[in-house]
């Protein structure tokens, strides 16, 4: 009796003490945080790609923190990456490229605003069911979003796109030039913030809880957690991160269609974070890289018929490798460098 | 106003036709092959090509892309499917969206991205007077291949030793393997059935769907919606599901346009609004 009573603060101690070794920064993301930046300087005339490669990997990223840590299958993150492109759109167009309602800022917070309620509200239906069941939902709830932006073409422009998306200027200083200089650390200023914030919540013990629902749900629930409040809370700030990405798209092209809602946006996202790796936060990032790049290479070789290439891609992966690209590292860093406890994170 | 319930009709009977074998391996298998519209497109451009370079005749193209869509599906199962059946359903989602990737490309490759067309034997075209409303004689030998196609699958898997094994293997393959059942192989002539109909529904439908490389992406999402809607667990669920569906999208399309595919989606989420825990029973169970 009096053995449980004196270990339990030391539990408590070396409880925190883990959340904090888990979080504290390693030389390769500190690494990784240096090189992309530098890229501006290293491949000045490939920032437009880069940029899409970032907004790829946030939206890549949402379904990280929804699938990768909390374990809910989805199809439809498209759809919030729609409705934050159009609600980033609409607030930049009827600013008309001036200060208020044009800000950049505020478009993102407009965007990140319309799709978390979205994601509030539909996450009650996601909650429901099997893995089956969610993938249909979240399809379904994407193909209306895409079917309403195809037929509101008083708001939407229809299949024709949104034109005159001006936003402002950056914080009323940098305006987006032809280049995409300002795009590219537009995109990766955001990046890094909300990376930073996701980064965080994983870490905390509300990430912990939801790996641990990931892991057996039913335990969860009988050690007393709200699993279900959990799940709607992630899945709603899931549906924020897309919406901002989806923002940062429509500001940085200056454009919206229904392309950016259509279902191949969910699913490439989706093959993204399969091929980085899904659970290690940089699995989204690192997959967009190599899939965009990929999908360039191949299309320059082969340009009508590269989905072949990365279909045959896909089936090695879910084959033969389990956990995509960084999964494989960190296989291999496991056969070279046994590790010496079980806490070797990502 | 008959003759769009009709024409409802015979595109709901296609749909059911060509969602059957997704039923089969979804509901039975627990299987998710997204990439069962694929054997669909095999089979409709299997027609295509016999039809309109060889000059077969259409009749017996129907059975030659059921057989071939079988034994398609035979050999992939075997191959690659025959992997994936203990892994988790996001590996199968991957899998199958990676067959898609692959099957448009390569269709892409060999016939090119227009949308095919195929002519229909004369003795197909025209009209009936039927009943006060005029009927395609297509639709009208859609409706009734489809019909026999259905019932025959109704009584294999009700009535006959195979179909009893089946359902054995389904509700429980442990015991049913330790009874002697090949469940293996139950389940491999099984999913070369289902990609059969789907062939054959691909050939039937090539005259009303529209043919071209991204088919499977395009009628996958109707043939989810045929699952979500009529339940994996029987086979008369997703038959009227696809009667329903078939009816409401072809008069929604009609009376009011400007709406597009919103109706289908919208009965859908209704459904599964309503009936969450109707629907996927089995595979929550499981």
């Amino acid at each position: 009796m009096s053995a449980v009573d004196v270990k339990a603060p030391a539990n408590g101690a070396t409880a925190r003490l883990s959340l904090l070794a888990g979080a504290r920064w390693r030389w390769y993301e500190i690494a990784f945080w240096i090189v992309v930046p530098s890229l501006y300087f290293l491949a000045p005339t490939k920032l437009t790609l880069l940029s899409e490669i970032l907004i790829l990997g946030l939206l890549a990223l949402s379904i990280d923190l929804v699938l990768g840590f909390a374990g809910i299958v989805t199809l439809g993150q498209g759809g919030f990456f729609g409705l934050g492109a159009y609600a980033a759109a609409l607030m930049a167009k009827w600013g008309a490229g001036t200060a208020p309602l044009s800000d950049p800022l505020l478009g993102l917070a407009v965007a990140a605003g319309v799709a978390g309620i979205a994601g509030f509200l539909t996450s009650f239906l996601v909650l429901r069911g099997s893995d089956l069941t969610r993938l249909m939902v979240t399809l379904g709830l994407a193909l209306i979003v895409d079917e309403t932006a195809n037929k509101m073409k008083w708001l939407t422009g229809g299949s024709d796109g949104l034109q005159g998306v001006l936003p402002a200027p950056v914080l009323g200083v940098w305006d987006f030039d032809l280049y995409g200089r300002v795009a590219f650390c537009y995109a990766l200023a955001v990046l890094f913030v909300l990376f930073l914030v996701a980064r965080q919540i994983t870490k905390s013990p509300f990430g912990l809880s939801l790996q641990a629902i990931k892991g057996n749900p039913l335990r969860a629930r009988t050690i007393g957690m709200p699993v279900n409040a959990r799940l709607v809370a992630i899945y709603t700030i899931g549906a924020m991160f897309a919406g901002v990405a989806g923002g940062l798209l429509a500001q940085t092209t200056q454009f919206a269609s229904p392309d950016m809602v259509a279902f191949h946006r969910s699913a490439d996202a989706l093959l993204i974070l399969i091929f980085g790796g899904a659970g290690y936060l940089y699995g989204g990032l690192i997959g967009a890289g190599v899939f965009r790049v990929m999908q360039d290479i191949l299309s320059n070789i082969t340009p009508q018929y590269w989905q072949f290439w990365l279909g045959l891609v896909l089936l090695m992966l879910v084959l033969f490798v389990r956990g995509g690209i960084l999964g494989l590292l960190r296989a291999t860093r496991d056969r070279f460098f046994p590790p010496s406890s079980d806490k070797a994170a990502p | 106003m008959l003759t769009i319930l009709f024409d409802g009709v015979a595109y709901g009977m296609l749909l059911f036709v060509l969602a059957v074998g997704l039923c089969v391996t979804l509901g039975l298998m627990n299987f998710i092959n997204l990439a069962h519209g694929a054997f669909a497109m095999a089979g409709g451009y299997l027609t295509v090509v016999l039809l309109n370079k060889f000059g077969v005749s259409f009749y017996l193209c129907l059975p030659a892309a059921f057989v071939f869509c079988a034994i398609l599906g035979a050999v992939l199962e075997r191959t690659l499917y025959v992997r994936l059946y203990d892994k988790s359903h996001l590996d199968q989602v991957l899998f199958s969206i990676a067959i898609i990737f692959m099957s448009i490309a390569t269709v892409d490759y060999f016939m090119g991205a227009s949308q095919q067309i195929v002519n229909l034997p004369p003795s197909l075209q025209g009209r009936l007077e039927f009943l006060g409303a005029s009927v395609g004689v297509y639709r009208l030998f859609v409706i009734i291949i489809c019909g026999l196609m259905t019932i025959a699958l109704q009584y294999a898997l009700a009535r006959t030793r195979f179909g009893s094994r089946l359902r054995a293997a389904v509700d429980d393959g442990r015991v049913a393997r330790g009874m002697g059942i090949d469940v293996t192989k139950i389940f491999a002539i099984t999913f070369a059935v289902g990609s059969g109909l789907a062939g054959l529904g691909g050939a039937l439908g090539t005259g009303i769907l529209s043919l071209y490389p991204t088919f499977p992406l395009k009628y996958m999402i109707l043939f989810l919606i045929v699952i979500s809607v009529g339940g994996t667990t029987t086979i008369t669920g997703p038959f009227f599901a696809s009667i329903l569906l078939g009816v409401a999208d072809v008069t929604g399309k009609y009376f009011l346009p400007s709406f597009g595919g919103f109706f289908i989606y919208t009965i859908m989420v209704a459904v599964l609004i309503l009936r969450p825990q109707g629907l996927f029973v089995r595979g929550a169970s499981r």
